[in-house]
């Protein structure tokens, strides 16, 4: 989509000035971010540039030095209990190695946040657990499986199962495809594509994988030098000259992932129909 | 628009269900309370309006899907009316992704289930038993591989953890022995003033405190502080798959990690036992001093006149507490897998075998000594 597009659309998230710092260590300063409804988001930049910090200071977990955040229009910093609760049933995050519950099983882990939530029937529960597994490729034997019995991969699409449970309208992914292997990252790439088709989401993911930021992200905002450096669509990073971002953009593994990507995805890929 | 599910009838009779408002998570408790009052109620046919709904999500979509599921299945003909697109691409994908639950493995119940149990869990125990003693006989090997090459003991870790489960403990140690012994002087002034022998307080006091409580005390205390820290740290690290990564770097972790903790506990013990049995006859003098007027000259007479050997049993039997709560603790910390329940769990087995093991064995010491008179 073009920019001047994206400027009329509906603003989930609007970050501005945000400043964060650990003792003398200053991660952002005046770092300035706008996520529209609708689009799949990719945040990249290298290590120590505080994807993560960003993320975390989004979802609450950080408190910013200065700044604002706001997401569905209203200022983070500021909720209550009860304002954050229910931002929380709005929200949902797949963490690094999907930090799910080790004591609960992976039914129970889906089942979590909608117990905390909500008062739902058991047998509800127990469908839409069904539900989430099924849709985010795991057998329905895996429900029954503790954490520590699945694989990395399985674990991360069980966190997603989890992360969908609450019907989300925002998701966000911390470093989604980070060790698996490529077919595996490829599926992961297709699930969130095809989940995003369905449930209309808004995805926020942090990623260094090019095939993924090729493959499904509409915008791509690279941090550096403490802000948001350059945002917009992969066309616009490929342009870009700053030297860390062309490097990253046109690098030998950059080349092949571009080589393989399909043709850029139109506007309406918000409303793709599942397969 | 008030989220609800509308029931109506056709004027041909037929139930007509007319889904309004927003069909979401947050309200699905309530619609599915209201899906199933319906079931009772449907006809031969029932017509499914979804024209009224400003928000339909998967757990809404399940709600319809699972309505016209099992009205069908119940042989009522469904019609399904007033369908978006964007509704119906949801429709489809909760259809596509309801699957069988997966079979429940059967499980044996009744008599035969609770032989079964009962069988698992006596062959889980031989089994611990087993790997423990194996366990030992690699420490015993590793130690006597580390005493013949002095160079593969790791002092800097063993002098670290000397002060940690040593030096650390004196102040926790110290108090309590203290004041277990203030409390042995008055219950035993109490009861021996009857008699008018108050000043065989003394010789109640150093016999208990020498011969069982100070280092009694002291292993139950280190077994809390230590063997517990010793299990949660290589627990955490086997987690981590710290444990594997020093195997493949050609370190032994029993050499790394068992030995020095292990071997902290026995050099340590003893000292810590004997500044507990100090702070025991410490509390009881003070005491005594004070509620029986046993002046601390006439303590430290009587003292002196006491026989050697209560003070050298406690002694003995310290490095061999020290010996069980390093080897259980770190057994535990090894036996570590999977969750950061397992290691809630190998911790707290570690204190209570620690401590079960120490009062069993301070039995046995106590017969043996008995037996051969000191």
């Amino acid at each position: 989509m073009s920019e001047t597009a994206a400027r009329g659309r509906d603003v989930v998230i609007r970050v501005r000035g945000l400043r964060n710092q650990f003792g003398r260590e200053v991660v952002h300063d005046n770092l300035d971010l706008d996520v529209y409804r609708g689009e799949v988001l990719g945040i990249v930049g290298g290590s120590g540039t505080g994807k993560s910090v960003l993320l975390r200071s989004i979802l609450g977990l950080i408190r910013p030095v200065s700044g604002r955040i706001e997401v569905f229009g209203q200022d983070i910093a500021r909720l209550d209990t009860e304002g954050m609760r229910a931002m929380e049933c709005r929200w949902g995050v797949l963490f690094q190695d999907g930090a799910l519950f080790s004591s609960l099983t992976v039914a129970q882990n889906i089942q979590a946040p909608l117990r905390e939530h909500l008062r739902l029937a058991q047998p509800l529960m127990d469908d839409i657990a069904r539900l989430k597994l099924s849709m985010v490729g795991l057998d329905q034997s895996a429900g029954d499986k503790y954490p520590a019995q699945l694989s990395g991969g399985m674990r991360k699409r069980a966190g997603l199962a989890r992360a969908l449970a609450m019907d989300p309208e925002i998701l966000f992914l911390d470093e989604p495809t980070a060790g698996l292997d490529p077919i595996a990252a490829a599926a992961f790439d297709e699930l969130i594509k095809q989940l995003r088709g369905a449930f209309s989401l808004t995805v926020v993911m942090v990623t260094h994988d090019l095939d993924s930021l090729h493959a499904i992200c509409d915008r791509i905002a690279v941090l550096a030098e403490r802000r948001v450096l350059v945002e917009g669509t992969m066309e616009r990073m490929l342009g870009e000259t700053h030297p860390w971002v062309h490097h990253y953009f046109h690098g030998p593994r950059a080349r092949a992932a571009r080589e393989l990507a399909p043709p850029p995805a139109g506007a309406g890929s918000a409303q793709v129909a599942p397969n | 628009m008030q989220t609800a599910l509308v029931t109506e009838r056709d004027p041909g009779g037929a139930l007509r269900l007319k889904a309004v408002g927003r069909w979401d998570i947050a309200n699905a408790a309530k619609i599915d309370a209201e899906l199933m009052a319906v079931h009772a109620a449907a006809g031969a046919a029932v017509r499914v309006d979804l024209s009224g709904l400003e928000w339909l999500d998967v757990a809404g979509a399940w709600l319809v899907h699972r309505t016209i599921k099992n009205l069908e299945a119940e042989g009522v003909l469904i019609e399904l009316v007033g369908v978006s697109d964007a509704h119906a691409g949801l429709l489809r994908q909760v259809a596509e992704n309801d699957k069988e639950p997966a079979p429940v493995a059967a499980s044996d119940s009744g008599i035969a289930g609770f032989v079964i149990a009962v069988g698992a869990w006596t062959v889980r125990g031989l089994q611990q038993i087993g790997d423990f003693v194996a366990f030992e006989g690699l420490v015993v090997r590793t130690l006597v591989g580390a005493v013949l090459r002095p160079r593969q003991l790791r002092v800097t870790s063993l002098v670290y953890h000397m002060r940690a489960v040593g030096f650390d403990a004196l102040p926790i140690v110290g108090l309590i022995s203290f004041l277990i012994g203030v409390v042995l002087a008055y219950q035993g002034a109490s009861q021996l003033r009857a008699f008018g022998a108050t000043i065989f307080v003394v010789n109640l006091i150093s016999l208990s405190v020498l011969r069982e409580l100070g280092v009694l005390l002291t292993a139950i205390v280190v077994a809390g502080r230590s063997g517990s820290a010793f299990a949660a740290q290589i627990g955490s690290m086997k987690l981590r798959e710290e444990i594997d990564a020093m195997r493949t770097l050609g370190i032994d972790p029993i050499e790394a990690l068992v030995l020095p903790r292990t071997l902290a506990l026995i050099l340590t013990m003893p000292l810590l036992a004997f500044f507990s049995d100090a702070m025991g006859l410490l509390g009881g003098g003070i005491m005594s001093w004070l509620t029986l007027d046993i002046t601390p000259q006439i303590f430290i007479q009587r003292l002196a006149n006491t026989y050697i050997w209560h003070f050298l049993v406690g002694i003995i039997k310290a490095p061999v507490f020290g010996t069980i709560i390093g080897l259980i603790g770190c057994f535990e910390g090894l036996q570590v897998d999977g969750s950061a329940e397992s290691v809630g769990q190998r911790t707290t087995r570690s204190v209570v075998e620690a401590i079960f093991l120490v009062i069993v064995v301070d039995a046995m010491f106590s017969i043996f000594f008995n037996v051969v008179h000191v």
